[in-house]
């Protein structure tokens, strides 16, 4: 078949005008031939015998007459062993490789091989000559990390197909055929353990999904405790900037108790993927005695890197997370910055000339950010095990103000809201989520039971703390002042969390329940405190405990005898518990989560 | 040599179109008019109409100019030579020295590979305590001072500039007004740092176009220099011009503006500019310092919301003095833990104390009686603006630790003070004054 090709009309910024010879299709590839240079392009809109397309490149240096090759394919992805590890632009490129043939700066035109063609696997064959398959079916696996690397039946194939022949056990490169199959025609196909798969398509080769219940452990307390993210479910971290977006989804990177993470760094400031970048690969993961870059895959198209691949980007990402959810495990995705994609698509829009909506987004903003979060999700595969992708995205609202298309598209389709609130980050309460407007649909790792008593005496306790402002501390009964006090604990010793201390960094569900009773405690009991003096300096006393409580090693010494200081300082001023705490506990018992 | 074209179609704002052939795009061209020759860069190609944007502006262009295409993006010249001179956006002198046109290079080249980064590792000292203690600065950093017109923002600047300890300093000036130009060189001339900075300065009554230019210029003169082993600091200002220029040829191509007038690219046209910040393994380094003004002292306003989503913190200049809120260092981590032991502890708690005394003066501002409590924060508070805050408080920064840590101990117990008993047990003042009153 030839290949359709064209030639330069027009430039305006990223998106070039081609006079178009023979067929094209939307989303197709296409390649911009300046000097020697070919410049990857993506076709957005067809208009009769001329394509509008978007181009992953500078632009200088088009000229009209210039010619394009089109490609056939639409936008892909590798996918196969190897791709662990990697560190990839928008569009797949491998940034170290790039670097070792560019050096410091990136290269227009110079396109890398995703994966390693070179490197070797220890493929184990899974099934026999004879057996019936269709796309999705394991072939065969190979060690890759710590995890068994499924090799599929490429995703593309339709229809059933009868396997001729398997390589045995032993050492392939990923190009290298490993399978051979037949279908009822006699057509026979070899397949590799490489193949591609469009990135703006979902990958839903499962047998069911599921609705997300088991809690994703993030070991940051206010997340898992009172703003739980679910396995397979979607949540959403809307911030004014300097708010901690990018801290919180980092520290998530490193502690959440998932499989495989992948870094979406879209948009956004380029220094703060070097962190990850240069950390991880000395950082063990817990879990497992291996470096977490061995767990990690990072999308990094940050924000003066060209604007149509941090499009591309997000998607790119995702489709990695599907393919690795296609092996049974659990996979999360962390995008930052949603906006910053969504404004890539506004550039876009506004060059195409089309009818902007809010803020000069495009009318289909929210189907577009529906479809992306909907390729989340816990699924049963076809052989009985469960695999689930989890996204967490960042927003970047514009002034701050979360009444803006990105945000208010954003949370009608996430199951979780982390709000940041400026006043937090300013008071340097860390994380900025701010505990009255945000919220989860998904179960906490504690019970809600619990949860709701605790955030009830938040907002009482906000309420007061309003009160107050208007009529003072000396008009507001002592009570009250208590329930000020136990809801400023509640906030400064369990609810802020110091991410840069080795201990209270990351905390586990084990820990979060044990000193979760403290909490409960201090919240339920009623004491004998004479005046507010006496009650803002014991709750001062509590609180500078509990935070060394916090630091201390999980089952030190320390640990423990702060925890005694701790039950000992509530005992002595304990008169008596909170009837309906008194309730709850007895219903749910001991057992706290 | 390239055709002459001499048949201009269109003229609206800076922008002109004519119909030329074999043109590319961002290629610059020289127009001849009855006023002199000026630099146009090539923004939008249709078939064979090309529009230009004319860096002197459209003013007084006439349909019959020569247009001249020249084959080449914008260039500047690169060399040791540049040292001490002054330029204006297009790179022409500005002060009696010659032209200069060897070594040209290509200016908004392509960005750093990510991979290739380094994590920032040098503290840059500036005798501030507001920055040095509560949001140091870092070498590579991007960091713009918010403000609104009037306050010493420039002077500010050129503090940092003269006590850094850097190699070369860059003074990009965009809608500079003459006198502010003035300051900028004598200040620097008094501090005998004339010799190691370049100035590329467009002032207010300059072309609009050439102010876009700005930032380009220096950033990459900046950059060779960087490769060459040099710390360099840029100095951007007024980086809300330089927007608003953007804002204005937008306009003028008719492209749907995103928010209050700006394009939707306004973001990605910032980020361009301070994304050129950059430590560059085995050799120098490039920290840009910007100057964000904020119309109507407004955060919100597009300019300095999308510089903040881009910079690595902000100083935020207010009556004077940096504001502890809202004011931020993002790469202050990277260093504060090496500096000393209490840097990090001492530094949010101080934060922390200051944001309960905003909310005493402000219960105070209400009529309420004032408890202890209220008392030792209204006392704290008036130290610590007076102390730390005042910018004229030179200091090294252990000096100002353990300055903060006597400002705590005169006004509060230790365990008031919400920091973590280990800090306070190597840090805490044994004899402050309090505790000496107490004992009488
Ligand atoms: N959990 C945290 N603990 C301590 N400091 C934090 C935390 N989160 C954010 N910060 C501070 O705030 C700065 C900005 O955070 P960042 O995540 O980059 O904000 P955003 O992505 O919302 O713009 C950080 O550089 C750090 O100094
Ligand atoms: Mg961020």
């Amino acid at each position: 078949m030839t290949r359709t090709t064209g030639t330069v009309f027009g430039v305006n910024g990223n998106m070039v005008t081609v006079d178009v010879k023979g067929d094209v299709s939307l989303n197709e590839v296409g390649y911009i031939s300046v000097g020697d240079q070919k410049l990857k392009s993506e076709v957005i809109r067809i208009r009769g015998k001329q394509a509008e397309m978007q181009v992953f490149e500078q632009t200088g240096g088009i000229g009209v007459g210039d010619t394009v090759e089109f490609s056939g394919e639409m936008l892909a992805v590798e996918l196969g062993p190897g791709l662990l590890g990697q560190v990839y632009d928008g569009l797949q490129n491998p940034l170290p490789q790039l670097a070792e043939q560019a050096g410091f700066f990136l290269k227009r035109g110079l396109y890398l091989d995703a994966i390693d063609k070179a490197r070797s696997w220890e493929f184990t064959p899974k099934l026999e000559a004879g057996a019936t398959v269709s796309a999705g079916d394991t072939i065969g696996t190979v060690p890759e990390g710590i995890f068994d690397h499924r090799i599929m039946v490429p995703f593309n194939i339709s229809g059933e197909w009868t396997v001729r022949k398997v390589a045995p056990k032993g050492s392939y490169k990923v190009d290298d055929t490993i399978c051979q199959i037949e279908d009822a025609k006699g057509t026979t196909q070899d397949l590799s353990m490489l193949f591609e798969w469009p990135v703006k398509r979902a990958i839903s080769l499962f047998e069911e999904r599921y609705k997300p219940t088991e809690p994703m452990v993030t070991k940051i307390r206010m997340i898992d405790t009172f703003f739980p993210v679910a396995r397979g479910g979607t949540y959403c971290i809307p911030g004014p900037f300097g708010a901690g977006k990018t801290v919180l989804q980092q520290i998530t990177s490193r502690h959440a108790e998932v499989d495989i993470v992948i870094v979406a760094a879209c948009g956004e400031r380029a220094g703060e993927v070097v962190e990850t970048l240069q950390e991880f690969p000395e950082l063990t993961d817990p879990r497992t005695g291996r470096t977490l870059m061995e767990r990690t895959v990072i999308i990094c198209n940050t924000s003066s890197m060209p604007v149509a691949s941090r499009e591309a980007s997000v998607y790119t990402a995702v489709t990695i997370a599907e393919y690795y959810r296609q092996m049974g495990l659990n996979v999360l995705l962390l995008a930052d910055s949603t906006s910053r994609w969504a404004q890539a698509m506004r550039e876009m829009s506004g060059r195409l000339e089309e009818i902007p909506g809010e803020e000069a987004f495009p009318a289909y903003l929210e189907s577009v950010i529906a479809s992306f979060y909907e390729r989340a999700g816990v699924v049963r595969l076809k052989d009985g095990s469960f695999g689930s992708v989890t996204i967490g995205g960042t927003v970047s609202p514009a002034g701050g103000n979360f009444e803006e298309p990105v945000t208010q598209a954003t949370l009608k389709v996430v199951g979780a809201f982390h709000g940041l609130s400026r006043e937090r980050s300013d008071a340097r309460k860390y994380p900025a989520i701010h505990p009255l407007e945000s919220w989860s649909k998904y179960p906490s790792a504690i019970n809600d039971e619990l949860v709701a008593y605790c955030r009830d005496i938040l907002l009482r306790g906000n309420e007061v703390s309003q009160m107050m402002k208007v009529v003072g501390e000396e008009g507001t009964s002592l009570e009250d002042f208590v329930l000020y006090q136990k809801s400023e604990f509640l906030d400064s010793a369990y609810m802020q969390q110091n991410s840069f201390d080795p201990v209270d960094g990351s905390v586990t569900i084990e820990r979060q329940r044990h000193i979760f009773r403290i909490l409960f405690d201090v919240l339920a009991s009623e004491f004998d405190l004479h005046d507010k003096d006496n009650a803002r300096s014991y709750f001062n006393q509590l609180r500078q405990i509990y935070l060394d409580y916090n630091t201390s090693e999980w089952e030190s010494d320390a640990f423990a005898s702060r925890e005694a200081e701790l039950v000992k300082l509530i005992n002595e001023k304990r008169t008596g518990y909170d009837s309906t705490a008194e309730e709850i506990r007895n219903r749910v018992g001991s057992a706290v989560g | 040599m390239k055709k002459i074209y001499s048949r201009i179609e269109e003229i609206a704002g800076n922008v002109i179109t004519v119909t030329a052939e074999d043109v590319r795009y961002s290629e610059l061209a020289l127009v001849t008019s009855g006023h002199g020759k000026s630099l146009a860069e090539v923004i939008r190609l249709r078939g064979n109409k090309v529009s230009l944007q004319v860096y002197s502006g459209g003013r007084g262009v006439s349909t019959g100019d020569e247009v001249q295409f020249l084959g080449r993006p914008m260039q500047v010249s690169f060399s040791d030579n540049l040292l001490g001179r002054i330029f204006d956006g297009s790179g022409r002198p500005r002060d009696k020295g010659p032209t200069l046109e060897e070594n040209l290079i290509e200016i908004g080249g392509p960005s750093v590979n990510p991979s290739k980064r380094i994590i920032p590792r040098n503290m840059i000292r500036t005798g501030i305590p507001m920055i040095d203690l509560f949001n140091t600065l870092v070498e590579s950093q991007k960091l713009p001072i918010f403000s609104v017109s009037g306050e010493p923002y420039n002077e500010l600047l050129s503090r940092i500039a003269m006590q850094a300890e850097v190699d070369l300093i860059i003074l990009g000036g965009m809608g500079l007004k003459y006198d502010d130009f003035l300051f900028f060189r004598d200040t620097l001339e008094k501090g005998g740092a004339m010799d190691r900075t370049i100035f590329f300065v467009h002032t207010a009554s300059d072309p609009v176009v050439e102010c876009l230019m700005v930032p380009d210029i220096s950033l990459a003169v900046a950059e060779k220099f960087a490769l060459q082993g040099k710390r360099v600091l840029v100095l951007l200002t007024d980086m809300t011009n330089f927007a608003d220029s953007l804002k204005e040829i937008a306009i003028t191509m008719e492209q749907v503006p995103s928010n209050r007038g700006y394009p939707g690219d306004l973001y990605s046209q910032l980020a361009a500019r301070y994304e050129k910040a950059v430590d560059f393994e085995g050799a120098g380094s490039i920290t840009t310092l910007g100057v964000t003004t904020m119309p109507g002292d407004d955060v919100t306003h597009p300019v300095p919301d999308n510089t903040g989503y881009i910079t690595e913190g902000q100083y935020y200049l207010r009556g004077g003095r940096i504001e502890p809120f809202g004011s931020l260092s993002r790469l202050k981590q990277m260093v504060n833990d090496t500096t000393r032991a209490d840097h990090r502890g001492l530094m949010d708690g101080m934060i922390r104390l200051y944001a309960n005394y905003k909310e005493s003066v402000e219960k105070k501002s209400m009529g309420f009686r004032m408890s202890e409590w209220d008392q030792k924060l209204l006392r704290y508070g008036a130290l610590f603006e007076a102390k730390m805050m005042d910018l004229t408080v030179n200091i090294p920064l252990e000096e100002a630790l353990d300055l903060g840590w006597e400002i705590l101990a005169e006004c509060f117990q230790s365990d008031e003070t919400g920091l973590q008993s280990k800090l306070l047990d190597q840090f805490w003042p044994r004899k402050s004054i309090r505790d000496e009153q107490e004992t009488a």
